[in-house]
């Protein structure tokens, strides 16, 4: 789609980016005009934010071009696209709380009067910034502290204005907003619309796009798929074009009738600071896929059922008899294992040996139910039953592939003999050989009895894998699909395409 | 391809891995040879005997040390607690040798109790070790100056000294063997099946990653408390055997837990936790020992020692920390 504007503000051509040789950007062109809302959406990990961090400068493209107010730029850091006039809001501000209102936005470059900083100045200053974007309500010598989210929120826009910043990127913005925040959100981008501000918005929330943008462009895997006018597109449309790709590879059979066994595990109303009015039941012999955007809750219900933050309220019941998972060792103790997502952070024991990262829940937890030298057998035999590879079992596991790391991990639990397997993207930076490993594993657990829950952001993944998929959004379960649901309907889910527009 | 096996245990052994204890008798050898290069007879039984008796305390402190830097944490305490234990002991046995076992008992459950409440405080207080034990450490100063009105009180028992000066005598090839080196061997044993046990793995597992262990099931604040236990126990046994060596005063324990953090380090122990062994750390203490006895042949004045301590651990965090570096990628 070509601009109708003469000199757009910002223009990107054919923007490419990697990291240690994946490709993350293929050929992205963008354009935005003076006082337009660009929005810019699309699923985890299809580049978004790579896209956002070469616009702010903190990533320098391999290929392509940014041209800003007509010029074809370089930046060479943050501060230098600061400088140039691009700010850029973060979904965690980067504010200081001890700090009053004024001394945060004029951070680093305050007013100055003989040598100190002027700040009978610098207060004024700020008032008249925020007078001048409707915000007349802020005292400018309050402590950022003591504001609200929403509040702070307005103080990060207007140190990017203080900056003179001629496009301000919002990232996710009112992810961290209750609802009437969202309302005052709307009315302040009108006001940096109409004083000719260019605004790159990117959100998974499709109200907010459809409320607020002028145009929309949508990226999958890297690519820009399409650029369109929100006033000729639908919520179904935006949805069907950020989801489609072919199935990569094979899934093994899912569970027959037969399988089914009874139910292992229910959740009654759960919630805690992360989730709210959660219901759950997980039956024994079934692969349970739980979908949903980055932050939806989904790894804050494994890390529930867990006891990691365990629920606050509601009921949880496992084989019918009603149970406490109130720390990792109370569940793991009523035989529950979870996988983490965060393999290096806090799945494996990176310089231990392969053996020695096998044995740990067992030594830890169960160190007096077997002898030493039949659990040590034991461990050995799951890891060659899972195909670890390694040159021998006294190697330290850092110096394994992610596949074989994951395969240790899953030995670990094994050898407690789980009923409940709670997996957190068991396949995420893993090669496709392994992950194939991993996922016929999981079947074959599921077959023998256990019940399992699979978080996955990929979605052929979770489609291929689950017999039943919930998907979360906003802390709660915004919808269950059968085996067979489609890409777009765990899409419409989680991204809330199904609720009316707001106006 | 092929599926992890378990390699000959002499491999498993000698295998250079950081963490092993190949650069550390590498580094025993060459001290021991520039030994016997300058002062042979130092190499002899009986004065190589009481050699390793004198290093019995120190190298003791090594071994609790360790416990708690592999588990990710610091004791700075030891040397203050040593000192502490040293001067009660003689005020409360005043030479009465009947009180002797009472009060070795009373200093064993001194130590752990010392040990205890650092752990608790470092892991449910969330206080970082190395403040709660520079806390302890300041605490037991002062008091045992108050408790003893500015100077050590009372006296040893010859039964409670015996432990740090006597030997068992014409003992055929050695000479001499000191009880002190008894004493040792027996904890260096207990030490190294300790580090074999489930609970001597699941301690280097805490310090290797805190996380991980939690989400294993592992209580990392008892394992890490545990720790701080024995680092107090070994201090205790510390005392015992340096009040009957070198007596009572003030001085007793000063700059022990420096010296006993630098022997860890120098054994290839890496601090933050997570690597290195007990043996590792012992073999460290021993070496540093050496070192000042050289030290001593080749007429290096006494007055460097903390100096020589202080590059020394500067060096070898400087060496581990590099070679991790290099070694980043390689997962």
């Amino acid at each position: 789609m070509s601009d109708p504007r003469p000199v757009p503000l910002l223009a990107l051509r054919g923007i490419g980016k990697s990291f240690l040789g994946v490709r993350v950007l293929h050929g992205v062109d963008l354009d935005l005009a003076p006082g337009e809302v660009h929005a810019v959406v699309g699923e985890n990990g299809a580049g978004k934010s790579t896209l956002m961090k070469i616009v702010s400068g903190a990533y320098a493209p391999d290929d392509g071009t940014v041209e800003f107010a007509g010029e074809a730029r370089v930046f060479r850091g943050p501060r230098d696209a600061q400088r140039a006039g691009i700010g850029i809001i973060h979904q965690e501000f980067n504010l200081l709380p001890e700090r009053t209102v004024a001394e945060n936005v004029y951070l680093g470059h305050e007013p100055v009067r003989r040598g100190l900083v002027d700040r009978r100045e610098m207060v004024r200053r700020t008032g008249q910034l925020l007078a001048s974007i409707g915000e007349t309500a802020l005292p400018a010598d309050t402590p950022v502290g003591r504001l609200g989210v929403a509040q702070q929120q307005v103080v990060e826009i207007a140190k990017a204005l203080a900056l003179d910043a001629r496009l301000l990127i919002m990232d996710e913005p009112t992810a961290a907003l209750a609802d009437h925040e969202v309302e005052l959100l709307y009315g302040l981008v009108r006001r940096l619309q109409e004083r000719g501000i260019g605004l790159l918005y990117v959100s998974h929330r499709l109200t907010e796009v459809f409320d607020l943008s002028d145009r929309i462009t949508v990226l999958k895997d890297g690519h820009r798929v399409d650029t369109l006018w929100t006033a000729d597109t639908t919520a179904g449309e935006l949805v069907r074009r950020m989801v489609g790709r072919e199935l990569s590879h094979y899934y093994p059979d899912r569970a027959g009738p037969d399988d089914l066994g009874p139910v292992r595990l229910t959740v009654r109303d759960g919630g805690n600071r992360k989730l709210r009015g959660v219901d759950l039941e997980l039956r024994a012999g079934e692969v349970l896929g739980v979908g949903g955007l980055q932050g939806s809750g989904r790894s804050a219900l494994a890390r529930a059922l867990f006891g990691v933050a365990p629920f606050t309220s509601g009921a949880v019941t496992l084989d019918g008899a009603p149970v406490r998972l109130r720390s990792p060792r109370t569940a793991i103790r009523a035989g529950i294992a979870y996988v983490t997502e965060d393999r290096k952070g806090e799945g494996i024991l990176a310089r231990q040996s392969v053996l020695d990262n096998a044995l740990l829940a067992g030594r830890a937890v169960f160190a007096a139910r077997s002898g030493r030298t039949a659990r040590t057998g034991r461990a050995r035999e799951l890891l060659a039953a899972v195909e670890v590879r390694a040159a021998g079992d006294d190697q330290e596991i850092r110096f394994l592939s992610g596949g074989n790391q994951q395969k240790v991990v899953l030995a670990r639990w094994l050898a407690l003999d789980p009923r409940i397997l709670l997996f957190d993207e068991p396949t995420r930076g893993i090669d496709v050989g392994a992950k194939a490993a991993i996922h016929d594993l999981v079947r074959r657990l599921a077959r023998e009895g256990a019940a399992v829950l699979m978080i996955s952001s990929e979605l052929p993944e979770l489609l291929g894998m689950s017999d039943r998929i919930v998907v979360m959004r906003d802390g709660r379960i915004a919808g269950e699909l059968p085996a067979g649901a489609t890409e777009e309907q765990v899409v419409a889910l989680a991204v809330d395409a199904t609720r009316e527009r707001v106006q | 391809m092929r599926t992890v096996q378990p390699r000959p245990l002499p491999m498993r052994l000698l295998r250079a891995r950081p963490g092993g204890i190949l650069p550390i008798l590498a580094i025993l050898a060459v001290l021991l040879v520039l030994v016997a290069l300058r002062q042979p007879d130092f190499l002899a039984p009986p004065s190589l005997m009481s050699f390793l008796g004198r290093s019995a305390p120190v190298i003791l402190l090594a071994a609790g040390q360790y416990f708690v830097i592999v588990s990710g944490e610091f004791d700075l305490s030891v040397g203050s607690l040593v000192t502490a234990q040293v001067v009660v002991a003689a005020r409360l046995i005043d030479s009465d040798p009947s009180r002797t076992w009472p009060v070795v008992a009373l200093l064993l459950v001194g130590g752990a109790l010392v040990g205890l409440v650092n752990g608790l405080i470092t892991t449910r207080l969330r206080v970082p070790s190395f403040i709660t034990t520079l806390g302890m450490f300041l605490i037991l100063v002062g008091a045992v100056y108050l408790w003893s009105d500015g100077a050590p009180k009372g006296g040893l028992s010859e039964e409670f000294r015996r432990y740090g000066r006597r030997a068992f005598e014409d003992v055929p090839v050695l000479g001499r063997v000191p009880y002190a080196l008894l004493v040792l061997l027996v904890l260096v044993a207990l030490a190294v099946l300790l580090m074999r046990s489930d609970f001597g793995r699941t301690l280097v597992a805490v310090g290797d990653n805190p996380r991980t262990a939690e989400l294993s099931g592992v209580r990392v604040w008892r394992t890490r408390t545990i720790a701080f236990v024995l680092s107090g126990l070994a201090a205790a046994v510390a005392a015992i055997l340096l009040g009957g060596y070198s007596g009572v005063s003030f001085q007793a324990g000063v700059g022990l837990e420096f010296g006993a953090i630098t022997a860890v380090v120098l054994g290839g122990v890496a601090l933050g936790g997570g690597r290195g062994s007990v043996v590792g750390a012992m073999l460290g203490a021993l070496t540093l020992e050496l070192l000042f006895a050289l030290m001593n042949f080749y007429g290096v004045s006494g007055a460097l020692r903390s100096t020589v301590q202080g590059a020394i651990i500067l060096l070898a965090v400087a060496v581990s920390a590099t070679r991790n570096a290099s070694r980043q990628g390689e997962t």
